[in-house]
């Protein structure tokens, strides 16, 4: 077959291009597997919920919060150690804990791989940082 | 069984269509279960009908006040666009002759025609809005109040359509540049969603009356629940003659205007 | 994909013709990046008129996919075999159409990200989840039927009996995509214009009057270009269609405006004053709208008389009359008429953006793509053999 080197030039590159994030990750020495140094909040010590479950699953609990207050009027959270917290994230996460918005959900989203959170667009931060201006 | 390029291409993407397929209606059933669960539990008073009476005579007091209408686009970041086109409002002014066209004789619009009314969402009985939103991102509480879900609008204007009260606004560009200082307590809105007064529902979850009633001098904005017979408002819908807009339509406003 | 191989043979005409229609989508798209960005602020739409051009678009569309019950009807209830050719024509518009509609509709959306939750979130009482249904159920119907009697014909073997259940269904669900698509407007309370029960059958007459005038102008498109005839009865046979259709749609449209100016209720009156008269000194549309009458009734009068029709020339203008018409009236005047006066009296002029239009020149150029792939496929399936 005559379209034989053809078809495997073509495959190779399909390949190459596919595993792009591997190799790339392998020859970028930037790229570290240790966790990025992340902001705090310094007077709390305890989220809403154990810290990995937050890592991991923060989109679905908010989400979680805003269908439960909007649509069920219900607007207190019990956290699992039986502490009440209202389901505000401006008041209750924004402004209380996590007010550096760069040096924690960002830094870790760049890490993630995952793009920027866009709660700021309507949710506000008293200090309106805007990291792309809009 | 000799498989052609042709049948095994046809096979395979099958395959993956019913693979995602399957996802689809197991993302689709887990969202509806969900959602049947978390509406049985914990719903809103049922017993409270949020209502409202405009005095209008008493709203004329003061010529060209404006508190209210500042008071609440302050308390909602409502974003001020010169544009009329763009325009986004909750609370404004409207003459009479355009609010109530069928309202008025050749005689007495000389006098009432260009009064200004006072106009915000009337927060239906049978909100046409809430049948015609293809997402449910806007519904009528237990309670009376038709609210928006701004997450899960998808701007498609349709609810703009259907209500017969222009109460709706749509975001056409960006808001937050049109905010001249923002209220932390209330988000913000993005562009391309449609939004509304929402009788200060995040002010009546704090046992708070709406921003427009409390800023108003003259008491012209009554709020209360007009189930309760014994309510302000339903005192004063009791001892005044007052109209709703277009009853005609069958939507039943819960915002009553005295004359 | 299916045959695609076949459209890629093909003159330094054709390749010119693609080439621009490419051009032509490149142009929309980077408008509809613009749109994405700024919002939809960069179109003509208002407040007052919040729905516009796509809209009307859409609704035009829906128009022309419903419209291929026409050939299908005759040819698959009747046995009418001088469609037999024509109707695959037909069911390929209907393809190009929906796909144009969904793309109307997606476009005009302030958030088109959050399209899943309409499957996520769906809503029975929104005749738009209805719609969905409608045009999903038809794109995927008419794009089987299509494929399967092609793949029979160039085989030279029978299509398989399956297709036939599918065939009759498509038939009633035709009228009813278009039913629906009337549902979303008719049944809005405060917008007198549109709140008619004659609003459906309206738009299916409208629809079988402009698809079919569509379908005999790209027929003898095909013959002048490919050599293809689909044949003088055949097209003759349409064009009576055409003038059946349109002169039910110019009676329906006659029936409402006695309706509205006889009884005098002013929410009735209004609405057509806007489009034929002019409202508070705003007679924008007042042009277009009379031409749009002046098109109807001359091709009403070319497509009467049996000489004049039978003559191609005079049917080639009498079909872009109706086009032209019918697209004004509904793809046009239908949207913007139903939106100013707005509930609160409001007359707001709507003028589409340059943004704007070039984002519908280019899904209008899609579509063309879409036909042109299409029928080049079919017409070397049927050379082939």
């Amino acid at each position: 077959m005559s379209d034989r080197p053809l078809i495997l030039a073509g495959l190779t590159l399909f390949v190459g291009l596919v595993t792009t994030p591997i190799w790339h990750g392998a020859l970028d020495r930037k790229a570290a597997l240790t966790a990025p140094p992340i902001q705090l909040p310094a007077q709390e010590k305890q989220c809403v919920a154990p810290a990995s479950y937050m890592r991991s699953s923060h989109m679905q609990l908010l989400e979680h919060w805003r269908d439960e207050a909007a649509r069920d009027g219900r607007r207190q959270f019990v956290a699992f150690n039986g502490k009440i917290y209202d389901k505000n994230p401006t008041r209750t996460c924004v402004t209380q804990c996590h007010t550096d918005r760069k040096e924690f959900c960002e830094r870790c989203h760049d890490y993630a791989g995952v793009s920027d959170p866009d709660c700021w667009n309507c949710h506000n931060d008293s200090q309106r940082t805007s990291r792309s201006a809009p | 069984m000799k498989i052609t390029r042709k049948d095994f291409l046809r096979i395979s993407g099958l395959g993956l269509l019913a693979v995602a397929g399957r996802k689809a209606v197991r993302a689709v059933a887990e969202r509806t279960s969900e959602r049947a669960s978390e509406q049985t539990s914990a719903p809103f008073a049922k017993q409270v009908r949020w209502g409202m009476a405009i005095d209008l005579q008493k709203c004329r007091q003061k010529d060209g006040c404006d508190r209210c209408i500042k008071a609440c686009h302050s308390t909602h970041n409502v974003p001020q666009f010169s544009d009329r086109a763009h325009e986004v409002k909750w609370i404004w002014k409207e003459p009479f002759k355009n609010v109530f066209p069928a309202a008025q004789t050749g005689y007495t619009r000389e006098f009432f025609g260009n009064l200004p009314v006072l106009l915000v969402c009337n927060h239906c009985d049978d909100p046409p809005c809430q049948d015609v939103c293809p997402v449910k991102a806007t519904w009528k509480r237990e309670d009376g109040v038709v609210t928006i879900d701004f997450h899960r609008c998808i701007g498609c204007r349709y609810c703009m359509a259907a209500c017969p009260y222009g109460a709706r606004s749509f975001n056409w560009l960006d808001p937050r540049p049109a905010i001249a200082t923002v209220n932390l307590d209330f988000p913000t809105r993005t562009k391309g969603v449609v939004e509304k007064c929402n009788f200060c529902e995040e002010r009546l979850a704090k046992g708070l009356g709406p921003a427009c009633a409390e800023s108003c001098e003259e008491k012209a904005i009554v709020f209360g629940d007009l189930e309760k017979p014994d309510s302000e408002v339903r005192r004063l819908l009791r001892s005044r003659f007052a109209v709703q807009r277009q009853p005609e339509l069958g939507t039943g406003p819960a915002v009553y205007y005295i004359v | 994909m299916f045959m695609f191989e076949k459209a890629l043979t093909g003159g330094r005409k054709y390749w010119l013709w693609i080439t621009s229609l490419f051009l032509l989508v490149l142009a929309g798209s980077l408008c509809y990046v613009l749109q994405l960005t700024h919002g939809l602020a960069v179109t003509g739409l208002s407040r007052d008129v919040s729905w516009g051009l796509y809209i009307a678009q859409f609704t035009f569309f829906v128009g022309v996919a419903a419209s291929a019950v026409m050939v299908v009807l005759p040819y698959y209830l009747h046995d009418y075999q001088q469609f037999g050719r024509i109707t695959i024509l037909g069911e390929l518009l209907a393809v190009t159409a929906v796909t144009m509609c969904i793309l109307f509709i997606f476009v005009d959306l302030g958030q088109p990200t959050r399209i899943v939750n309409i499957v996520l979130h769906p809503q029975p009482k929104s005749v738009m989840f209805w719609d969905m249904i409608a045009l999903g159920g038809y794109l995927l119907m008419n794009a089987a039927i299509a494929v399967v009697t092609l793949t029979a014909q160039r085989e030279q073997v029978p299509a398989p009996g399956w297709i036939k259940p599918v065939i009759i269904l498509s038939i009633p669900w035709a009228i009813g995509i278009h039913t629906v698509t009337a549902f979303l407007y008719s049944g809005l309370p405060g917008r007198s214009y549109w709140l008619t029960a004659i609003l459906a059958p309206r738009f299916l007459a409208s629809a079988f009057a402009s698809g079919p005038a569509l379908l005999i102008l790209l027929c003898l498109a095909l013959r002048k270009l490919s050599g293809f005839d689909a044949g003088r009865e055949a097209i003759q046979k349409l064009a009576v269609i055409v003038t059946y259709a349109l002169a039910i749609n110019m009676f329906l449209i006659l029936a409402e405006v006695f309706t509205a100016f006889y009884s005098e209720i002013p929410a009735h009156e209004e609405h057509f004053e806007y489009l034929f008269i002019g409202l508070n000194g705003d007679r924008h549309l007042v042009l277009w709208m009379w031409l749009s009458t002046l098109l109807s009734g001359v091709a009403l009068a070319l497509l009467l008389v049996p000489k004049w029709r039978n003559n191609i020339r005079l049917l080639v203008v009498a079909c872009v009359c109706v086009f032209v018409s019918i697209w004004l009236d509904k793809g046009l005047g239908l949207i913007v008429g139903g939106m100013a006066p707005s509930p609160l009296g409001a007359v707001t002029r709507y003028v589409p953006t340059l943004p704007e239009s070039a984002i519908v020149l280019g899904i209008w150029a899609s579509g063309a793509l879409m036909i042109t792939v299409f029928y080049k496929i079919t017409l070397s399936v049927w050379e082939d053999n």
